[in-house]
């Protein structure tokens, strides 16, 4: 009698269960869709709120105005240099900071482990680091991107996991057949975290590719800032008048549809290459919550 | 600049590291001949620790009590001691901030902490299914959103001419509303923009800690009779409690921090009254005004606020649960 009625109850608790996941779902999706679905759609079902998840009146013209707009495709330039090369940086300088830290005997390592753990609790203060930045002469430099933010300790740690899970035999086999230190992290150690790599150079490039910040206090210079800039200019600022101004239909009428439009452009590299990537964002995080 | 002691370091290592005398010579010898080489390939992120982490954290101190001048640099500037925390906490800001940065804490904390707990909660019921997958994926994606573009659609979505909600509110007969210039909304604007970037995320670091938990536990309770809503008082959350706890430090650690730079984003002066929180005055008054050891100084103040938090939370933790952070 009680295993029926729990049952019962089981199931009908498993249907709440997946009505609230699907709804979650709806909400984390809902918004980027509209905004695929507007930037597509013209002015005229945009105004009277016509526009759900289907465009209405699909058209172009939005993404031909953004493409054309050259800061677009200069920024655009500028946010896949900082990408690859801020990530191959802080790749570079994590496996540096990682692969002593994951050693069984290194000296000093509670130490330095201590030194990287309290930089992740405690952020130095924005001034001072701008002034840091300044007095090495980074202000207004590709240097002011890549290097203040290089490692995160974060993905430090995630990577020194990777590397404890390695076991400990193969470096001592590696060094009884002679191989340096250098020689075992880059043919036995490396090749066996790809997966560690992967994670945490994926967390890196979405870092750059979305940070708009350094850029915004670091960077004078029109033609070095990322998209992202550029985006905060034309969709939060509402500097559209460069994009539409030329246009029979007057700028007002575009500019909503330009804002989509450049929202999807500096997105869609993110949203194609998530599906294929989201179980090693999936596990870096497990990683670094059990570690951390 | 960073590079060069990374890329000299390989070279230094090949030649010196033979590796071929393991067990003649001393211990001592011996360690110092293994670690010498990972010294020197730590010591470029040593570098950088130092230079962009731990020099800005005590020069926020010592820009502080003095009047720094860029022209002067930051010895020839004069020593004013303690003149601009003095000016800080006089200032009629001062207290508009701190409920400012409180209020967001509390919403945050309210609704933000809770709803990863909860969505994890549910998906674990699922078992390992492809479904559980699918909703995890899903739900995280809103956090590889950048904060422009989270804050851009926020605001076409409340845009008062041709945003969503705006054009639901007239067709439902209400008047329209300019929620981004109006204060009273900014905190619960804010908040909803937050869980919708950051659940997600959350939740899968609760759910890695629910399958840390022992099946025997839930097995044995089965058998002792307990039923679903017990095995969730007495085993499921006292299993992730010490992860709770310690998210729940981490969050204090930065509560005086909130998520400045989407702030920064999302407020306009009409709505400073309520928006406004320290770090976006220090940003404002350091970056935009260049009052660096006034800023500084604020700064400070939050860092130290901060720590005495973070200090007393984790003693807090260690008396009442098993977990703390040191």
């Amino acid at each position: 009698m009680k295993t029926i009625k729990e049952k019962k109850s089981r199931i009908l608790f498993q249907c709440i269960n997946y009505t609230i996941l699907i709804v979650c779902m709806i909400v984390a999706l809902y918004p980027v869709l509209y905004v695929l679905a507007a930037s597509l759609s013209s002015y005229a079902f945009l105004a009277q709120g016509k526009v759900g998840i289907i465009p209405m009146g699909f058209n172009l013209e939005a993404y031909k105005r953004v493409l054309a707009y050259p800061m677009i495709g200069r920024s655009y330039m500028n946010t896949i240099f900082y990408t690859a090369s801020g990530t191959l940086i802080s790749l570079l300088m994590s496996i540096l900071g990682a692969y002593p830290l994951s050693r069984r005997y290194f000296p000093g390592k509670n130490f330095l482990t201590k030194l990287v753990v309290i930089a992740m609790l405690f952020s130095a203060g924005m001034i001072p680091t701008f002034l840091v930045v300044r007095e090495l002469g980074m202000y207004n430099t590709v240097w002011a991107i890549l290097l203040p933010t290089a490692v995160s300790s974060f993905n430090l740690i995630i990577l020194k996991t990777f590397f404890e899970q390695i076991p400990y035999e193969m470096e001592e086999s590696a060094a009884l057949d002679g191989c340096n230190h250098l020689q075992t992290l880059f043919i036995i150690i490396l090749p066996l975290a790809i997966p560690g790599l992967v994670t945490v150079g994926l967390f890196y490039a979405v870092y750059q590719w979305n940070s708009y910040f350094p850029a915004m206090i670091y960077l004078r210079d029109r033609e070095l800032v990322p998209i992202q800039i550029v985006l905060r200019d034309i969709v939060i600022q509402n500097q559209t008048t460069d994009l539409a101004v030329d246009l029979v239909n007057g700028a007002d009428q575009v500019s909503e549809s330009i804002k989509y439009a450049t929202i999807m452009v500096a997105t869609i590299p993110i949203m194609l290459v998530y599906p294929f990537v989201q179980k090693y964002f999936i596990k870096g995080v497990m990683i670094g919550s059990v570690k951390g | 600049m960073q590079n060069t002691p990374a890329s000299t370091t390989p070279k230094v290592k090949l030649n010196k590291a033979p590796g071929k005398n393991p067990n003649k010579k001393s211990r001592k010898w011996k360690s110092l001949k293994y670690s010498y080489p990972l010294l020197l390939m730590f010591f470029p992120v040593f570098v950088y620790y130092l230079v962009f982490r731990y020099i800005p954290l005590i020069g926020a101190f010592i820009i502080s009590i003095k009047k720094y001048q860029p022209a002067l640099g930051l010895i020839g500037s004069k020593w004013v001691g303690f003149e601009y925390f003095q000016q800080f906490l006089n200032s009629v800001f001062f207290w508009r901030l701190i409920r400012n940065t409180l209020a967001i804490n509390f919403f945050q904390l309210l609704l933000g902490f809770t709803a990863p707990i909860i969505l994890a909660l549910l998906l674990n019921e699922l078992g390992s299914s492809k479904f559980k997958r699918l909703v995890q994926s899903v739900t995280y994606l809103p956090n590889f959103i950048s904060s422009v573009v989270v804050v851009g659609i926020v605001v076409v979505f409340l845009s008062p001419t041709t945003g969503l909600v705006n054009s639901v509110i007239s067709r439902l007969g209400m008047e329209k509303v300019n929620f981004l210039t109006e204060p009273s909304y900014f905190w619960l604007i804010y908040t909803f923009m937050v869980i919708w970037q950051t659940t997600g995320y959350n939740a899968i670091i609760y759910l890695a800690s629910l399958t840390g938990i022992s099946p025997e536990l839930y097995e044995a309770s089965n058998i002792d009779g307990a039923g679903r809503w017990k095995q969730l008082w007495h085993i499921t959350l006292p299993g992730i409690s010490p992860t709770i706890v310690i998210l729940l430090l981490i969050r204090l650690g930065n509560l005086l921090e909130v998520g400045y730079e989407s702030i920064i984003l999302l407020y306009n002066p009409s709505v400073y009254s309520t928006a406004d929180v320290i770090s976006t005055y220090v940003y404002r008054r350091g970056i935009l005004n260049g009052d660096y050891s006034f800023a500084s100084a604020v700064g400070f103040f939050q860092s130290v606020i901060a720590l005495i938090l973070i200090i007393a939370a984790n003693k807090l933790a260690k008396k009442y649960t098993d977990t703390s952070l040191w």
